[in-house]
């Protein structure tokens, strides 16, 4: 096969891989913010997520045949998301994780999962009552459309992209766009706000900062609230990338993005986001090796087709922590005497 | 319902009123009426009701009063053996129509072999069921290992692919009949440009890519609806329109509402349960079923009514052979084995040495902008004849 014809083969590879990853990263934000403060792994992030998901479907559904601007029904969508996911994380942090604070990490990390399960079969129940399992995501006209479809009205950016034959469609796009904006928010929170410094002052010492008059309760809620708006974002996210969730398709992205945030470093929000945009590339590269294998003459790798893409990351998280334990970017914990 | 038991007390009274002699024959139906499959299960039941309501009068000059006995499987093997075993300490019970599901219909049928039952199924697929060649077990739709070789065909004769890319969802269902429309594939000599399983549900998309990659003229996905549908809304979505085929796992009016209506097109499937258009025969019985029952009549409705009326032409063959006499159950199990039936819905039924019909029917349905309509049929033969 000539180079004209595979050279944009990778590229899509990757740049569809980069677009997943941004789903992974923001999802990976919601674990390692709590880790961070808690050190605890919030195994129902993946169900705060795909709550995050079937809210986005509601608001959609519910606006379907409303005449409104398409940007404006996502908006709706993000911060219903964003709400409810953000407060249901806080009312599993305040039901089910504070109760059990000081006793031994396995306690919460259980807890988690049971209310994991809870939360799916909730969704599940929810949704079954209106006879619905598959939730189906009606997109707003054009975000489906190929990023620059028309000949004569095209960015610069979509001329790039044609050029070297990339399929990017408008949500991918939104996707990316509305991934940066999260972070870049985030970011502004986390570094340059008082809330942020209080949070930081918690998450290094939750004691001492007690003593500085910070209440770590309240921001303990207020991290949960991030993280699970964060999650709510990620799930909307999910759900215009694939189209279709249910209650019980948040565990695979769930635990991939948790795999990111480990193998960026837990707590590291610089490393969640490197981590999910890496695992996302591995993940569609290992999906396409069967072609490699055929074209370069390695009967071994014509068989790794795609129904072994998931576990091309967590190859690499092995890897990754046998050579640097702490993750990419995470630090290592010094344990001062 | 009023009429049926009207007509039934009207029939009833006359049986007191004219002869005491005449003897009660019932035939059963097991099919789920309760549950998430109740649907198509009622229909299977309302198909026999209105066989047998139309078959009654002749019961009758033969000096035998008729009756159904309807049996509630919920779709649970379990459930519907403990039917079987009820059905077969009846005595008047002469034969069984029935199941919907193959995992059912395998242990029912098995309950129901010493006592020589016999069971006419309108709906199974499964192989397993009549390759365990028990003699009381039949049936009037296609099986699985005909439907890959008629996909297979479809692909090669009607869409002209000489590339195709094979998928499967990797289960026992989707792995099976990918295999056997890939071999059949190859034997014709088609390029198999990709072959693989998959259990993604939402991310396809370097499959998607590869499929870019590799430019196939059609592709085959063995397994359901729920996967196919989110996979050919993101094939679609990358600008790719090749046909989609697959098996009868895509038989559900959810797939075009998964898929979206942009892109719910140039799809097609294989399928037993024909829908009533494809049927010449149907218009009168959708209308008498539509009258009776105050629903319109489906596929699987239109294969109850043949499945019943077969077995009722069996019972009164059966007896007029036993010189007019109630006749036995193995009399009655070994007439249908051997018998020909004509003017069914779905055409002439006869029965191989294992209970296989020896020439069924497949349709091919095709999807386009949302609406699933019939394509064409493709006539095949059980492996055994």
């Amino acid at each position: 096969m000539e180079l004209s014809v595979l050279l944009p083969f990778i590229v899509n590879v990757i740049v569809g891989g980069l677009i997943l990853g941004f789903v992974y990263a923001i999802i990976a934000l919601g674990y390692t913010m709590v880790y961070g403060v808690l050190q605890l792994i919030n195994f129902a992030h993946s169900e705060v997520f795909i709550t995050g998901a079937v809210v986005g479907f509601e608001v959609f559904r519910i606006l379907q045949d409303s005449t409104m601007n398409g940007y404006l029904k996502l908006l709706i969508a993000l911060i219903a998301a964003m709400l409810v996911s953000g407060l249901l994380n806080v009312l599993i942090e305040r039901l089910a994780y504070r109760p059990l604070r000081g006793s031994p990490r396995l306690v919460p990390l259980i807890t988690a999962i049971g209310v994991s399960l809870i939360l799916q079969d909730t969704l599940r129940f929810l949704e079954g009552l209106q006879g619905r399992f598959d939730l189906t995501y009606t997109l707003p006209a054009g975000f489906g459309d190929k990023f620059c479809s028309t000949n004569s009205t095209c960015a610069p950016v979509g001329d790039f992209l044609r050029t070297i034959g990339v399929d990017v469609q408008l949500k991918d796009v939104i996707l990316v766009v509305v991934s940066l904006v999260s972070l870049a928010v985030l970011n502004y929170v986390v570094n340059r706000t008082r809330l942020g410094k209080a949070i930081r002052a918690v998450s290094q010492d939750r004691v001492t900062a007690g003593l500085m008059g910070i209440d770590s309760n309240l921001m303990i809620s207020a991290t949960f609230l991030i993280g699970g708006a964060l999650g709510g974002v990620s799930g909307v996210l999910f759900g215009l990338k694939f189209g279709t969730v249910n209650a019980y398709s948040g565990f695979d992205p769930g635990i991939i993005a948790f795999t990111a945030a480990v193998l960026g470093g837990i707590g590291s929000i610089p490393g969640a986001v490197l981590g999910g945009l890496l695992l996302g590339v591995i993940q569609n590269l290992i999906g396409v090796m069967n072609i490699f294998g055929n074209l370069l003459g390695f009967a071994n790798l014509s068989t790794i087709d795609a129904s072994y893409s998931k576990i091309g990351p967590f190859i690499v998280l092995v890897l990754i922590l046998i050579f640097k334990p702490t993750g990419l970017l995470g630090k290592s914990n010094v344990e001062k005497v | 319902m009023k009429k049926t038991a009207l007509s039934l007390s009207v029939l009833a009274a006359m049986a007191l009123g004219t002869a005491s002699a005449q003897t009660t024959i019932k035939i059963a139906s097991i099919s789920p009426l309760s549950g998430g499959q109740s649907n198509l299960g009622t229909q299977i039941r309302n198909g026999v009701q209105l066989a047998v309501n139309e078959y009654a009068p002749l019961f009758k000059k033969a000096g035998f009063n008729l009756q159904l006995v309807p049996y509630d499987d919920q779709a649970d093997p379990a459930t519907g053996t403990a039917a079987a075993r009820k059905i077969a300490s009846d005595r008047a019970i002469l034969a069984v129509v029935g199941t919907l599901n193959s995992g059912v219909a395998i242990p029912a049928s098995a309950a129901l072999a010493p006592s020589n039952l016999v069971m006419i199924s309108p709906a199974n697929t499964a192989n397993q069921v009549t390759d365990r060649g028990l003699a009381n077990m039949n049936r009037i739709v296609a099986r699985d290992d005909s439907q890959g070789p008629a996909g297979a065909n479809f692909i090669m004769n009607n869409l002209k692919a000489k590339k195709v890319y094979v998928l499967n969802d990797k289960t026992a269902y989707g792995e099976g009949l990918a295999a056997e429309v890939e071999k059949a594939l190859k034997a014709k000599g088609v390029t198999i440009s990709g072959s693989e399983g998959t259990e993604e549900k939402s991310d396809f998309s370097s499959i998607v890519a590869k499929i870019k990659l590799t430019r196939p003229d059609a592709i085959y996905f063995g397994g359901i609806y729920n996967q196919i549908g989110v996979f050919i809304k993101q094939l679609r979505g990358a600008g790719i329109d090749t046909p989609v085929v697959g098996g009868d796992g895509l038989d559900s009016s959810e797939l075009p509402v998964i898929v979206g209506k942009a892109g719910a097109n140039n799809i097609y499937y294989t399928t037993v349960a024909a829908p009533l258009e494809a049927l010449p025969a149907a218009k009168t019985f959708a209308t008498s079923f539509q009258k009776t029952f105050n629903t319109p009549a489906q596929g699987f409705g239109a294969f109850g009514y043949d499945a019943a009326k077969v077995t009722l032409q069996g019972i009164l063959d059966a007896a007029r052979a036993n010189g007019g006499k109630v006749p036995s159950r193995k009399q009655v199990q070994d007439t249908i084995r051997k018998g020909t039936y004509k003017g069914l819905l779905s055409g002439e039924v006869s029965f191989n040495s294992v209970g296989d019909r020896k020439a069924a029917t497949l349709y091919v349905i095709k999807v386009k902008d949302g609406k699933a309509d019939l394509e064409t049929s493709l006539p095949v033969k059980p492996p055994k004849n």
